[in-house]
């Protein structure tokens, strides 16, 4: 190194990093460990950093912003309390798989381990919450930790990375500028699928009789390009596919050969098909508990293959009989080369009966809902879902739509039809309640001109509450939909079902008046009580350029249908409350097994 | 598939980068996903690439023994996960410090089973002995069931280190 080579302190190198990583806005809280940080931001124009009120939302919104642009979202936030609000965050992408990189401060080298002001073990805490963290003890490795961490974060099966840096660290100097890497010593995940197990995969599909193809969250994940590699290999095949809550929007919603979402709250036709079939192809799918119900009956007479680019993902849950382990594009890139190049034609006469009976179990309709249409009549969820989802469709607007968690989240995966990726966000792994608002912040930082609605229920969007000035600060026109029915209505729903009836704790007691909360907050509110006010609501709130708060206060007796009680088989559906066995006698389907179960 | 109950024991090796938390990960992987670890060794190998090897037995049905492998492998400062079980033939080794204390008949019986397994006395008094023994984890649990009766007071076992029989290396 000669003496007059260019230093910087390590404050300047993280933001020199974020630069050379082409990062242009960071979710963030400031702090005393992070100060040196926050000083360099100061005097540089690249990196916008996005002020939030709760280092959780900083992470939310971090999420939102990456799962709407496949780019990696970036936090900063301090040291001790800093770092622990942000844990929720970090499980929540760890288990949807959305990269970030998390930075937090840290007391300085010499004081940890002291019991310091504002210290916590981050690395420690965060180990199991992150796919990988870092503490920089020497500011010489911080450039090359930082390019590392985003390579990490990005790659493979994405997800979160943190990298803890001491507050001396970020003062010393260093010449160790870095550069972006795309290789690591020990970390090589596997892209290109195994030649032999896509011909395997395409001999089983092309010889199917009751085939399933079952797409999740891994093609999001894998780009656009995955998508549409996703809805040529389902129109070359002709056969039906469904996808996960994670992967709504990888396949065109409005598409004949698509059956609807799968699991604990999919469709009739959906699950019974899984349940039915005689070949299954997963790609970028889990087989989470949530879709499989129980897994001694999941789908017990098919062969199944499995694509994931994570290899222990496979045999997970279900043992399976093909698995290609590779990233979703490059696996669908294959299998059409295979099923091009591979003569045998399909059973078109078999196909063609699958598709009938298929047709038989569409024809149940089970996502049909009564809603009455005198004025004055009270306003069911799914019509507001399905209401919002017509008015925003018909505005021609590129929507994007985030959740809470709860009954709405899944009237909103039910209603709410996504056409392509990238557009629907949701906490699905770890069903993280005030994940949504936050969320749909970092989307509405990422597309400025963007639709973004929060579909929330009264109860979920307390929990995050505090970002309503966030939105106002950055004049962030985000529209918070809330089926207001007064209960945390999963909660309720499953007391309902399996409790007997008794709503310990559920009920939303002493709401704010949201009209007025959204008001206090420089933004508007408004409210429908009854059917004939509903379309006016959606149509002010889509139409006015500020935030908005939307009070649906919607039938409070509502529940999710369909539904697979936990513990059940797909075949034991409940389809409605006409479905609903006496209370007393429990419902069919329900173990003590299944009672045990989340 | 059907699923396969049995539980069986495996010696799996795995080479990681020698940096600080990198045992932790391990067994917070073990632990927090409900793994059993039967025994765990770790050292630095090689000093000059940064390498530790961690040898860990385990034991959990053919499906658990797969997902403990591919969770290993997924984890960033691991560079390779080796199943010596299933593998082939491997020599598995562990050392204990067995201490032993009594006097006359006892102590003499102590003294000649220790010769008979081939332990090493490394500390003596007039009323105790330190054997120390190297072997395969049944021949250590033999002989210290000979020494209970003797007067064995203190027992120190480093776990299993094991490696594949023949010509091939691992890194």
């Amino acid at each position: 190194m000669s003496a007059d080579a260019e230093t910087l302190s390590g404050a300047e190198l993280v933001l020199r990093c974020l630069k050379d990583q082409g990062v242009d806005v960071i979710f963030g809280y400031p702090g005393g460990a992070v100060l040196p940080i926050y000083d360099a931001l100061f005097q540089q124009n690249f990196v916008r950093h996005i002020l939030v009120r709760h280092e959780q939302a900083a992470v939310h919104a971090a999420e939102g912003y990456a799962r709407s642009t496949g780019k990696v979202g970036v936090v900063l936030v301090t040291s001790g309390p800093g770092a622990t609000n942000a844990v929720t965050g970090l499980v929540d992408a760890l288990m949807d798989s959305i990269p970030i990189v998390c930075l937090t401060g840290q007391v300085p080298t010499h004081l940890i381990g002291n019991d310091a002001f504002q210290e916590a073990d981050t690395t420690g805490i965060t180990r199991p919450a992150t796919k990988h963290n870092y503490l920089v003890k020497n500011v010489d490795d911080l450039a090359r930790v930082l390019h590392e961490a985003f390579y990490v974060a990005r790659t493979g099966r994405p997800g979160p990375v943190v990298v803890d840096l001491p507050k001396d660290v970020l003062f010393a100097r260093s010449a160790k500028l870095g550069e972006p890497t795309t290789t690591h010593r020990s970390y090589r995940p596997r892209t290109e699928p195994d030649a032999a197990a896509v011909s395997k995969a395409i001999a089983l599909l092309k010889g199917a009789k009751k085939p399933i193809i079952y797409a999740g969250g891994g093609i999001i994940n894998a780009g656009p390009e995955a998508s549409r590699l996703l809805t040529d290999f389902v129109r070359l095949t002709g056969y039906p596919v469904t996808n996960t809550l994670m992967g709504l929007g990888a396949y065109p919603a409005s598409d004949p050969q698509f059956l609807g979402m799968l699991g604990m709250h999919g469709t009739y036709e959906a699950n019974l098909a899984m349940h039915g079939c005689d070949v299954m192809l997963n790609v970028g799918a889990r087989f989470d508990d949530r879709i499989t119900g129980r897994l001694r009956d999941f789908s017990p007479h098919s062969r199944k293959i499995h694509c994931d680019i994570d290899p222990s993902s496979i045999n997970k849950n279900v043992a399976v009989d093909v698995a290609v382990v590779g990233d979703a594009a490059a696996t669908l890139r294959a299998l059409i080369a295979a099923w091009k190049a591979d003569a045998t034609p399909v059973d078109t006469k078999a196909i063609a009966s699958w598709w009938r009976t298929i047709d038989g179990w569409r024809a149940r309709d089970c996502l049909r809902f009564r809603q009455p249409t005198a004025p004055g009549s009270i306003i069911k969820p799914q019509y507001a879902v399905q209401r919002l989802y017509e008015i925003c469709n018909e505005s021609g607007r590129d929507t994007f739509i985030t959740t809470e968690v709860g009954q709405h989240q899944m009237w909103a995966a039910q209603y709410f039809k996504f056409e392509r990726p990238n557009r629907w966000m949701t906490s699905g792994g770890l069903g993280t309640m005030g994940y949504g608002l936050p969320s749909a912040m970092g989307v509405q930082i990422a597309h400025p001109e963007g639709l973004v609605i929060d579909i929330a229920g009264e109860a979920s969007i307390l929990m995050n509450i505090q970002e309503m000035s966030t939105l106002a600060q950055y004049r962030l026109p985000v529209k918070v939909f809330i089926l207001n029915n007064e209960y945390m209505g999963m909660v309720r729903q499953w007391q309902e079902l399996l409790h007997g009836g008794r709503y310990s704790e559920s009920y939303s007691a002493a709401l704010p008046d949201f009209v007025k909360l959204a008001e206090s907050f420089h933004g508007v509110g408004l409210r429908a009580k009854t059917v004939d006010e509903l379309d006016d609501v959606i149509r002010e709130m889509i139409a006015v350029d500020r935030p908005v708060i939307a009070d649906i206060c919607v039938d409070q007796k509502e529940n999710c249908f369909p539904m697979i009680p936990s513990g059940a088989a797909h075949n034991e559906m409940i389809l409605g409350p006409e479905d609903e066995a006496p209370k007393q006698k429990g419902l069919p389907g329900v173990s003590e097994e299944g009672m045990v179960l989340v | 598939m059907p699923f396969e109950t049995a539980l069986r024991r495996h010696v799996i090796s795995v080479l990681v980068e020698n940096e600080p938390g990198v045992l932790a990960r391990v067994i917070g992987l073990f632990s927090g996903r409900g793994y059993n670890i039967d025994s765990l060794t770790v050292a630095e190998v090689d000093a000059e690439k940064n390498l530790s090897r961690i040898t860990v037995v385990t034991s959990g049905t053919a499906m658990v023994i797969e997902q403990i492998k591919a969770q290993l492998d997924r984890l960033v400062p691991v560079y390779r996960v080796v199943d010596l079980t299933e593998d082939g033939p491997h020599v598995a080794r562990e050392l204990a410090l067995i201490k032993v204390a009594g006097t006359g008949d006892p102590r003499v019986e102590a003294l000649r089973l220790a010769d008979v397994f081939r332990a090493r006395v490394v500390d003596a008094t007039t009323e105790s002995f330190v054997f120390e023994m190297t072997g395969a984890p049944e021949k250590i649990e033999a002989f210290v069931a000979l020494m209970r009766p003797l007067g064995l007071i203190e027992l120190a076992r480093t776990g299993v280190a094991a490696i594949a029989r023949g010509a091939a290396g691992l890194s």
